[in-house]
Order: structure tokens, then C-alpha cells, then sequence
């Protein structure tokens, strides 16, 4: 069963028809030719597919692309503004964070959207297990208002997500504390804010 | 992958009637487990109806304090979301220690309870099991069982459920609001799950074409109601080969309420005055521990009395060849959560 979808890729609509059975994945880099997210595992396991669905981070190789139909796709080969690099592309350069480069566009995306996360104030494991239950939700560090302090440990559990076969994660690491500096400081602007559900929806 | 038919529900009346219409019919929501198992093989429907974008994305608090969930909301909006950060902590910690940042944005509550188990052989299409095909035989029962079950087994099943919310939500008394054919229906989770028994091949009490619309939590629980909220604690633990993105080999999640202190003795232990206890990781739902609960219910919050509870509740687990360890594993974390959630607020925290 083949069915015509529109997906928003990198800003441009793309119109094609595909087989109910391909994931967005296979649609971008076999119908479309964008080749920027990469197939690891094909299972949702290794995160080197992952881009941006309308601002959050996910798996592509999960995500039929008949479900997506009409979604905004952001490549990590769409993060950057013409040929400026993003913040958190040229943080990877600086710090090398990489050696085959097989999973970077996976965990480039993937940090772009945990900094999203993190400015909305989305607890981790390792931030809730500082709250526990006693958690009064004013402490500022943690609160459901305020922006989660992006610690090594707070990064290592929030990318884990990202698997790099050549063990890069110092540098990937170190990589991305510097682009959530970047971000946490003056110049907010420069870091898109891809994340575009509010992080309080809902009635409440 | 076989060939599917693809709709995208428009409500949840349709929804319903185009699923339960059609034998080989299946709903997908985030995908994050079926879409796997398309790939897999372990399951090829003929159809498959999105329900997705249907209107049940809230988080919504009920008039008598408790909240509703609808099966839509993801993962990580659930485990964000300011009324269970605040009412049941316990659910937000479960969701954060399950999955990855980008499958817990894909996956929804209604599918997270309906994940099935990542049994290898289950996975593994070229291996006989009875839950994937009905009659074929346990490959695990003389196979690798590092990951399976210790309590509520069966000769024809020994898979555990993989899910880290649903012993959380549990542990809260949630309720599972369904629509089929006939209408709605309200499940306890408690019985939303089945145990493997002869029919493995069924996770849970679900019809074709029955729909999980919300999970609601009732306010019994709830950190945020009634007097003396400061003695009802609730937090969830789980024990793993990773310190990130693994399934649970042990968990815990637990809910107690201290009893109202005893002006004469300052120095005693408060008493549990009730309490739900949860364990995942060890059986083929989650699982409720029910003699545990007796144990504690009325007894001092103290090291004893934890361990009593322990060991009334695994003394009737059964181990197979390579999960032996989950035992005193399950026994140390359960009395490790206990002790966490009845220290006073000014105690020393354990050295252990």
C-alpha cells in the first residue's frame, strides 16, 4: 500500500508516496537522498538515526514515515543557518568529538534536543533521584520552572541514548557542556529552541 | 516486513469499529515496540489504524484531586508534567529510568502498558515461544535466563514485563479507561495484566479493538492531598547492568503512609499505617507484593520488620538456571527503598 505524504525536511516540504512499510528514516535517506541521519542498529538502540520531529528529539528508524506525514524534520545537516555552523557543531570540532563520525549527526541532533529538554526544565533520572520524594519544587535546580543545571552526570544520562562504537564520549561529552554553556549565556538566540510543545500542556 | 494497510483515526469511535472490524488489524500510537517487531517479525498485522493524533494528549487533574492520563501523552511530558512531579513522584522517576530521551518523546502511556516483553526468544522468530506462537514450547526454560522471572511463571512462559511505568502507576492504584465495542470500561491495573498461566500468547485482559484512552490516578496516593501529606512517600528504584538505558533486572516502587507520631514515645519507630509495594523485573506482570504489604501494614518502620516483608514475599519465588541472584537482589532494594522512605526528615542517612 503506497500513500502520498508531505514531510518538511530541513525547511522544504517534500512530497513523495511511499509504502506504508518505510520509516522516515529509509524515506530520507533512500527517497530523498539526505543522508545525514545514519542506520545503526535499525532498531531503535544506538540513536544514530536520531533527528528532530517538530522540535524533540526521536529515533527515526522507529517512526513510520506515513506517521509523520505533514511533520517538520530537522537533519543535523539542517541545524545550521546557511553555511554557519550550529553552536553545537562547532562545539563537536573544537573538542573532537568524534572518530569514525558514524553516530555525530545522531548525537548532534540528540544534544540539540536534550538542550531543548533541559531549558524546559525536564527532570533526568539522575536530577529525580536528587528530588525523591521530598522534592518541594522550588529549589531552583530542579524546579518544573527553572532550567535544569546541566552537570557531566546530567549530560552522560540524558545522552544515553547515543551509542559511539569508538568510545568518543569524553570528548562528546565535554563537547556538549560547552555548546549548553553557550547557550545558557548571553547570546540565548544563537541556539534555535527546537522544542515547540510548551513543557506545561495541558490543564492543570 | 509483510504489507499493512495504514489509517489514521480521525476518533476514537472509529478507531475502535476499524480495529475491532478486522482480525488482523492493530492500533499504533508512538511505534517505539511495534514498529520494532514489524522489523522483527514477531508481529505483522494486515492494518494499522494510527491513533496517534487523536485528542487524548492531556494531563488533566480530577475534581477529587487525583489526575487523568490520556493515552497519548508521551513518556517524557508524563514524567515532566508538574501534578506527577509533585503528586506521585514515584511514576516520574520510573518513567526517567525507562528507555532513552528519544523513545520515551515517541512513546505514549497507552503503549507503554502494552510493550510486550524483550524475552530473546520472544524476539527471535527463529526460536519456538508460546506467547509469540501459541503451543510452540519455553525456549528459555533450558535457555539463557539472566532476564526472566523468579515469581508467577508457568512451564509454558517464564518472560517477564519489561515496562518501568506500570509498576509505578501500580504502586499508585491506577485505573486503565478503556473503549470497545461495548462502550467504556474502567480496569484496575491490578488486573489489567495477566499472569502467563497456559495462554502466554496474552499479556493482558484487553479485547481486539479495545482502546486505552487514559490511566487515571486516583488521590488516595497522592503526595498532594488531605492532612499530614508529609507521612505518605513514594519513590520508585531499579536495579540494572547499565547505569542508563537497560531494562530493570530488579525494581521497586513503593507508596508509604506513616501513622500520625505517638506523643509518648519520641524515640520509637513511626508505624506503617498502610502502604502498596511493587516489584518489577521478577514476574510477567508487574507485581503486586501483597504479603509484603501485610507484613508492614500496622508494623514499626524499622529494619525488622522490612526484612520480614522481604522475605514473606520471596518465599515463593523460584529461580531458574541464571536468575538466582534476583532474589536477594529484589530483597536488598526492597528493604533499601523502605528504609529510604520512613527516615525521618532529619536522619542520618544509612551508611549502607
Amino acid at each position: 500500500m503506497k500513500i502520498p505524504i508531505t514531510l518538511e525536511v530541513d525547511g522544504e516540504p517534500r512530497e513523495l508516496s511511499v509504502d506504508t512499510r518505510t520509516t522516515v528514516l529509509d524515506a530520507l535517506r533512500e527517497r530523498l537522498g539526505v543522508t545525514s541521519p545514519k542506520k545503526g542498529c535499525d532498531h531503535g538502540q544506538c540513536g544514530a538515526c536520531t533527528v528532530l520531529l517538530d522540535g524533540s528529539r526521536v529515533n527515526s528508524c522507529l517512526l513510520l514515515a506515513v506517521a509523520a506525514d505533514g511533520c517538520a524534520i530537522t537533519t543535523a545537516a539542517g541545524l545550521g543557518a546557511g553555511a554557519a555552523l550550529h553552536p553545537m557543531q562547532q562545539a563537536f570540532i573544537e573538542h573532537d568529538g568524534f572518530q569514525c563520525g558514524y553516530c555525530t549527526p545522531g548525537q548532534i541532533c540528540s544534544a540539540v534536543g536534550m538542550l531543548a529538554e533541559a531549558a524546559a526544565g525536564h527532570p533526568s533520572h539522575v536530577t529525580a533521584s536528587a528530588s525523591a520524594f521530598e522534592s518541594d519544587g522550588e529549589d531552583g535546580e530542579d524546579g518544573e520552572d527553572g532550567e535544569v543545571l546541566l552537570t557531566d552526570d546530567e549530560i552522560r544520562e540524558r545522552m544515553s541514548g547515543n551509542i559511539c562504537r569508538c568510545g568518543a564520549y569524553v570528548n562528546i561529552r565535554a563537547a556538549i557542556s560547552q555548546a549548553a554553556a553557550h547557550a545558557a549565556g548571553a547570546d540565548r538566540s544563537a541556539v534555535p529552541h527546537p522544542h515547540s510543545r510548551p513543557a506545561e500542556e495541558g490543564a492543570s | 516486513m509483510n504489507p499493512f494497510d495504514y489509517a489514521r483515526a480521525t476518533d476514537i469511535d472509529g478507531a475502535v469499529t476499524a480495529v475491532a472490524a478486522r482480525p488482523g488489524a492493530a492500533f499504533l500510537a508512538g511505534g517505539t515496540n511495534l514498529v520494532d517487531h514489524l522489523k522483527l517479525g514477531v508481529a505483522s498485522p494486515e492494518a494499522l489504524i494510527d491513533i496517534r493524533r487523536l485528542p487524548l494528549d492531556e494531563v488533566t487533574e480530577l475534581p477529587d484531586g487525583g489526575v487523568r492520563v490520556g493515552a497519548t501523552v508521551t513518556n517524557s511530558e508524563l514524567a515532566a508534567h508538574p501534578l506527577i512531579r509533585e503528586r506521585f513522584p514515584a511514576l516520574s522517576q520510573a518513567l526517567l529510568s525507562g528507555a532513552s530521551g528519544q523513545l520515551r518523546n515517541l512513546a505514549t502511556t497507552g503503549g507503554n502498558l502494552l510493550q510486550r516483553t524483550r524475552c530473546v526468544y520472544f524476539q527471535d522468530v527463529t526460536t519456538p515461544c508460546s506467547k509469540r506462537e501459541p503451543g510452540s514450547g519455553c525456549s528459555a526454560l533450558d535457555g539463557y535466563t539472566r532476564y526472566h522471572a523468579i515469581l508467577g511463571a508457568s512451564e509454558h512462559c517464564v518472560a517477564v514485563h519489561p515496562s518501568d511505568m506500570a509498576v509505578a502507576m501500580l504502586a499508585y492504584d491506577a485505573v486503565v479507561v478503556t473503549t470497545g465495542r461495548n462502550g467504556e470500561r474502567r480496569i484496575p491495573l491490578a488486573e489489567f495484566h495477566r499472569l502467563p498461566g497456559d495462554e502466554p500468547s496474552r499479556d493482558t485482559v484487553l479485547e481486539h479493538g479495545e482502546l486505552i484512552t487514559a490511566v487515571e490516578l486516583p488521590a488516595r496516593w497522592s503526595a498532594d492531598i488531605g492532612a499530614g501529606q508529609e507521612r505518605l512517600r513514594s519513590t520508585y528504584r531499579k536495579v540494572r547492568d547499565r547505569a542508563s538505558y537497560a531494562f530493570a533486572l530488579v525494581s521497586v516502587a513503593a507508596v508509604v503512609e506513616l501513622a500520625a507520631e505517638d506523643s509518648g514515645a519520641a524515640d520509637a519507630a513511626p508505624r506503617i499505617a498502610d502502604c502498596r509495594i511493587v516489584l518489577g523485573g521478577v514476574a510477567h506482570r508487574p507485581w503486586r507484593a501483597e504479603r509484603a504489604e501485610d507484613v508492614l501494614r500496622g508494623a514499626p518502620a524499622a529494619e525488622d520488620a522490612f526484612r520480614r516483608a522481604a522475605e514473606a514475599e520471596l518465599a515463593a519465588a523460584r529461580p531458574l538456571r541464571d536468575n538466582a541472584f534476583k532474589i536477594p537482589m529484589a530483597r536488598s532494594t526492597l528493604v533499601a527503598v523502605l528504609r529510604e522512605l520512613t527516615a525521618g526528615p532529619h536522619d542520618q542517612e544509612p551508611a549502607r
